[in-house]
């Protein structure tokens, strides 16, 4: 996308900065422990980086870092749970789902146990890491965990509120958060439900569907399309799996064009599960915004983003194409 | 100790001559059921006989008409192909009928191919991806001292099942913590799949890694009662901060001669004709009891 296509003037869209979702986790830790003295924090030597040292610091009888083993703390957190306690587990999403997979499907999906799971520096928005650290496959694979909810909050109201949806939901869960500073899209009135999507603005040209940061760059293109005419709604879709699938008959059917944005891989992420949605309610042309098929590399995050095309330019470029087949049908 | 809600006085079996007699029931009926679900694990079912009995029936706290008692103790069962002899020990202790047994591998049956608490819920874990049930039983042994209770946590594995790396993680982390209140039986059998341990990677000296890892470690035979229940009624009742490993010695299709060591019965079930002969054998054995 050559910024030449973008419109001169552009149209005001200055969200005020947050902090990261993973913090936002470390604080919504802390009031769940609070009021429930049955959480059990664990992590695997990646606390600071995860914000569950937040926990650690007020309850440390209940928070275990397990050394550097995954594999261990999954399956722990799942013996916690077959016990009855209410286990959150976390590291970077990478290690937690990638080294912990196994665990994660037979300790936790198979024995249904009532484990939390929560992967941070989620995506290639980590940076500078490079690869190893960048969690590109996170959703595809707890989705593709029987039993599973699987969450990808966009601010920090939407990471607090789902923390505390998780605890009250019985069975497996995973929420990914992110390393970067988020742009505040909700407020402390906001309220979520697990798989009841958020819309932002009701219009009837063409449906964005995002999770995580592309939420954020979802509103950005909404205003840059507006610009040039174009009427989108923006759907916050935190809840990958069970996906709500109202939400997206409707925007099927309102809309007649879809375009879905992700900071995953375009093989089994948020795109495969809405275009599963859209299939079965009614058939309309759909754009993917999403990583190709590839690893990324190290830099920063705002340049890795743009390489890889998930910044608002690419959002709005996927809407002028789906919008192209939109009017052949 | 036990309290009123312990292995009920119907379940508690105090002579060990009983406790024999049981074994050799409880091996026959492994044999019927691996022949009757035509596939099934026999060798590392019939090892770990005395080991399950002597946890059911002497040292367990665990109420058949209650499974769901928080305070029973817990036992998982890491090598879940070893699963036909825990429900043929399961069904002797009142959990599910022994008509039921017969069900085994079965569409619809709560005796799924490898250890599934969905189907048969008074399992505490599901198994049968090797490796993981050491770590299980530390969350388990967690949430018991987190909730000041004293049930205490038992979980079996296979000695090829030691091969996993998982398992060291979880050892490290057992003995970190202090949890003495989980043991782990390792029914050493010195057989996997494929053949002896000796010959594909070998685990031995298995107490001294223990140990070394630090836990208590218990070397005993496998097989005699009187060495399986003073071992695990030690463990049951440290408080030196220590897990305990109970290295047990045994012999891979214990009580069938034409099982016994021999890798060829790891995993595959006996025809009708052989189910004959070792329920023959078995029952000659029997008398001599």
């Amino acid at each position: 996308m050559s910024s030449a296509t973008i419109p001169n003037t552009k149209p005001k869209y200055e969200p005020k900065m947050g902090v990261a979702t993973r913090e936002a986790y470390g604080q919504a830790l802390v009031e769940l422990g609070t009021i429930n003295p049955n959480v059990v924090v664990l992590d695997a030597d990646l606390a600071k980086s995860t914000f569950s040292a937040k926990f650690q610091k007020v309850y440390p009888e209940r928070f275990f870092t397990v050394g550097i083993a995954e594999a261990n703390m999954v399956s722990i957190a799942a013996g916690l749970a077959l016990a009855g306690k209410l286990p959150f587990a976390s590291s970077f999403a990478v290690f937690l789902c990638d080294k912990g997979y196994d665990q994660l499907r037979v300790g936790a999906a198979y024995s249904r146990a009532n484990a939390k799971y929560v992967g941070s520096h989620g995506g290639i928005s980590i940076g500078e890491d490079g690869p190893s650290q960048q969690s590109v496959e996170d959703y595809a694979l707890m989705c593709a965990l029987p039993g599973f909810i699987v969450l990808s909050p966009s601010d920090e109201f939407c990471a607090r509120a789902l923390v505390r949806r998780m605890a009250e939901h019985e069975g497996p869960a995973y929420m990914r958060t992110g390393r970067p500073k988020t742009a505040i899209i909700y407020g402390p009135d906001d309220t979520f439900e697990i798989g009841k999507a958020k819309q932002h603005g009701d219009g009837r040209d063409v449906a964005i569907i995002a999770c995580g940061l592309e939420v954020n760059y979802s509103l950005e293109a909404q205003a840059l399309l507006a610009g040039e005419g174009i009427d989108a709604r923006v759907i916050d879709m935190h809840t990958i799996k069970p996906v709500d699938e109202a939400a997206i008959a409707k925007a099927a059917e309102e809309c007649g064009a879809i375009v879905c944005a992700e900071e995953h891989l375009l093989d089994g992420g948020l795109g495969s599960q809405v275009a599963r949605a859209v299939g079965k309610s009614r058939p309309v042309p759909m754009e993917f915004v999403g990583i190709q098929n590839t690893y990324a590399e190290s830099a920063t995050p705002e340049q890795l983003m743009e390489k890889y095309g998930l910044t608002a330019p690419f959002i709005v470029k996927a809407v002028k194409a789906v919008l192209k087949r939109k009017s052949r049908t | 100790m036990s309290t009123t809600a312990d292995v009920t006085t119907a379940n508690r079996i105090e002579s060990i001559a009983e406790l024999k007699r049981l074994a050799n029931r409880l091996r026959i009926e492994i044999i019927k059921m691996i022949g009757t679900a035509g596939s099934g694990h026999p060798g590392g079912s019939l090892s770990e006989v005395e080991l399950l009995s002597a946890l059911y029936f002497r040292v367990l706290r665990h109420n058949p008409k209650d499974p769901q008692w928080p305070d029973r103790d817990r036992f998982i069962l890491s090598k879940g192909h070893g699963c036909p002899a825990l429900y043929a020990v399961m069904a002797e202790a009142g959990y599910i009928d022994h008509s039921v047994l017969s069900t085994l591998r079965k569409m619809g049956s709560p005796l799924q191919g490898h250890p599934d608490k969905r189907f048969f819920p008074a399992l505490e874990a599901n198994t049968g991806s090797l490796g993981q049930g050491i770590s299980i039983g530390c969350g388990m042994a967690l949430a018991s001292r987190l909730d000041k209770k004293d049930w205490h946590t038992f979980v079996m594995s296979g000695d090829g099942e030691i091969q996993e790396g998982q398992n060291w993680e979880a050892a490290m982390f057992a003995a970190y913590h202090k949890l003495e209140n989980l043991t782990v039986i390792v029914d050493y059998n010195h057989i996997q799949l494929d053949g002896f341990l000796k010959d594909i990677l070998d685990v031995s000296p298995l107490a001294q890694k223990f140990e070394a890892f630090g836990w208590r470690t218990l070397e005993i035979d496998g097989h005699d009662f009187n060495q399986v229940i003073p071992a695990l009624e030690t463990a049951r009742a440290a408080k030196d901060g220590k897990p305990t490993c109970i290295v047990a010695n045994t012999v891979k299709g214990k009580g069938v001669s034409f099982m016994e060591n021999n890798p060829e019965w790891h995993g595959v079930a006996p025809k009708p004709d052989q189910v004959a002969a070792a329920v023959a054998e078995l029952e000659a054995a029997a008398k001599k009891l």
